[in-house]
């Protein structure tokens, strides 16, 4: 069984994000790019399955669509244990463009169980891995927690509003993973570092197809009025203003 | 030309969200100058469908049918692209839960129909199609350009206000002839929290990181919630610990919510935690480090050791609820 885990590039997550050309794009100095984390996650579930011979599964690739500079991180899921990786050289413009650039190379390259994030946490869409499974009309399943593989067989566990739901699901398939999916990331090794130098990178160019959608310009969050503190000693105050200030108990 | 909204029903009924959608989608309609259709899948009664008149639909488009009882992504997204098509729908909304998720993305392929997920206010333009819309996990918003003729909209819970008009909505009944053989999810087990208020439901939130300090102080916390109606919630490394249940964990890579009070016990603040928190209406912070960032996000906070606080707290609330 192969398994393709996508990939988004992602500012790491404590980033304070910035805008610059009158808002229209980020700011990049001085950002840290990291793995988007639900991918990391995905990757490391593929690669414990990988690990383990009653699953069956014979390789993890990963793919990403975007420009050279998200080189290393697509060397860092290499260093992490993916055995090879596939990059689509162009600017990821929206999720429907990076998935249709996906189903392109899924196509060509065929596997048994494609990962993707449950959103990416730049434009936390959550939308790439639902039309990737739609354009290579493959069943999807979303909000995974876990994911078995024994005897070629799939069990699934996802998350439903207020519960969950365990369930089966014939390969070839696209599943979105939320967390729980592997409890820590998976971390490089210094031994994974010098390996993932030689383990192949297969660049394509993108296939012509128009963006659905696009950024006109962002905006920073409305500042928050300065907190009130209350006395420690007198917290009937709080539950005063809870409810005759804020109206909210 | 119309809206149509998709909403779910949880065994027969529908619930809050099912009414922010239809309240939603009525003022987009307005602001386009049309009408607003809700579409049921699965056995719901007539007089529960008849509830989302009252948030403003014209028609409410039934379709029943057991194969709707387990959620099948290309199934639920094949008939919900038929029923668009019907419709001649040029905007269709959904929630952006974990239903919302797993379809909208599949209908956008199909209706060729760009998406904007988790939207919390009304477009900023009709003409072009601009929505307000959460980036960079809270910490900026965008204003994105849907460019395709038909646009899917994905609402953020407990985001829109509920608005109750006159009823006077038809309930229509309709067939679709769905090939059974689509159906590739077999659901083995289904495994549903019961008697608790939902996290994501959830008007009032009481959460406790791991300022707690340990799994046996989570007493007095969740007597509080029970007491404000609340769910309990918790920070990463408190679920990661096994302290308390996954589900509880908020935040960047756990729940994202907004309910109307957050009380954050004993928990710092990071980035990450507020990306799940900061559209709370209101946030209380409890902590001993005046310090911490969750107090920058909070507009009540007590500086103080939350052993002491916390039962002084649930003493004060049950004085209230005596008066
Ligand atoms: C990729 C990534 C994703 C992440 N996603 C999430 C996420 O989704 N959600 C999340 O929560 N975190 C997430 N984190 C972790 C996050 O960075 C923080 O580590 C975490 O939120 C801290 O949890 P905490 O506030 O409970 O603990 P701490 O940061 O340890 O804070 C404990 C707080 O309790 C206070 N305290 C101690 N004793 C008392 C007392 N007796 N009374 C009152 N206060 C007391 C302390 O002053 C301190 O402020 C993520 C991290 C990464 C790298």
């Amino acid at each position: 069984m192969k398994i393709l885990v996508c990939i988004s590039n992602v500012p790491d997550t404590t980033t304070k994000v910035r805008f610059v050309e009158n808002n229209k794009k980020l700011d990049t100095t001085g950002i840290q790019w990291v793995i988007n984390p639900w991918d990391e996650l995905s990757l490391t579930r593929a690669l414990e399955l990988k690990d383990d011979p009653a699953s069956g599964v014979t390789s993890v690739t990963v793919a990403h669509v975007g420009l050279a500079a998200a080189e290393p991180t697509i060397r860092k899921a290499l260093a992490i244990g993916a055995d090879d990786a596939l990059r689509i050289n162009a600017e990821p413009s929206d999720a429907f463009y990076v998935a249709f650039q996906l189903a392109e190379v899924i196509r060509t390259n065929s596997f048994d169980i494609i990962l993707c994030g449950i959103e990416s946490s730049d434009h936390n869409g959550s939308s790439t891995g639902g039309m990737l499974a739609e354009l290579l009309d493959y069943p999807s399943v979303s909000a995974i927690s876990s994911l078995q593989i024994r005897d070629g067989q799939v069990g699934i566990t996802r998350e439903i509003d207020g519960g969950k739901e365990t369930l089966t699901l014939p390969v070839p398939f696209v599943g979105i993973v939320q967390k729980g999916i592997a409890k820590e990331p998976r971390i490089a090794a210094m031994r994974g570092i010098m390996m993932a130098r030689s383990k192949p990178v297969k660049i394509t160019e993108p296939v012509s197809v128009e963006a659905f959608t696009e950024v006109l310009e962002y905006e920073m969050p409305e500042p928050r009025a300065a907190c009130k503190l209350i006395d420690p000693e007198d917290p009937k105050q709080l539950i005063s203003l809870l409810q005759n200030e804020a109206k909210v108990i | 030309m119309s809206v149509l909204v998709y909403t779910e029903n949880w065994d027969g009924e529908f619930k809050k969200l099912s009414f922010e959608l239809v309240s939603y989608a009525s003022k987009v309609a307005e602001m386009l100058n049309t009408t607003t259709a809700v579409l049921s899948l699965g056995n719901v009664e007539n007089d529960e469908l008849m509830k989302l008149g009252k948030y403003g639909a014209q028609k409410i488009i039934n379709v029943r049918g057991d194969v709707f009882a387990v959620l099948d992504n290309q199934l639920f997204s094949t008939a919900i692209a038929d029923i668009s098509q019907k419709e001649n729908a040029s905007v269709v909304i959904l929630s952006n839960n974990n239903t919302g998720k797993a379809l909208a993305p599949r209908l956008s392929v199909r209706l060729k129909a760009g998406i904007a997920s988790g939207v919390s206010r009304l477009p900023i333009s009709i003409d072009p199609f601009v929505v307000y819309k959460r980036a960079y996990s809270g910490n900026a918003y965008a204003h994105v350009r849907i460019k395709t003729d038909i646009k899917i909209l994905t609402l953020a819970q407990n985001s829109f206000e509920i608005t109750v008009h006159e009823c006077n909505a038809t309930i229509e009944n309709q067939e679709i002839t769905l090939d059974p053989l689509l159906v590739k999810t077999r659901v083995n087990d289904v495994q549903k929290q019961t008697g608790k208020v939902l996290l994501t439901d959830a008007d009032v939130v009481v959460s406790g990181g791991r300022g707690m300090k340990s799994p046996d102080n989570w007493g007095p916390l969740v007597e509080l919630a029970d007491l404000l109606g609340a769910a309990t919630a918790c920070s990463r490394p408190v679920s990661d610990e096994g302290w308390r249940e996954h589900e509880e964990h908020t935040g960047q890579t756990g729940k994202i919510i907004a309910p109307n009070l957050y009380i954050a016990i004993g928990i710092s603040g990071a980035t990450q935690h507020l990306a799940g928190v900061s559209a709370s209406k209101y946030i209380v912070a409890i902590n001993t480090d005046k310090d911490a960032p969750i107090f920058e996000a909070a507009q009540y906070g007590i500086v103080g050791d939350a052993m002491k606080i916390l039962p002084r707290l649930v003493e004060a609330v049950k004085e209230m609820k005596s008066k």
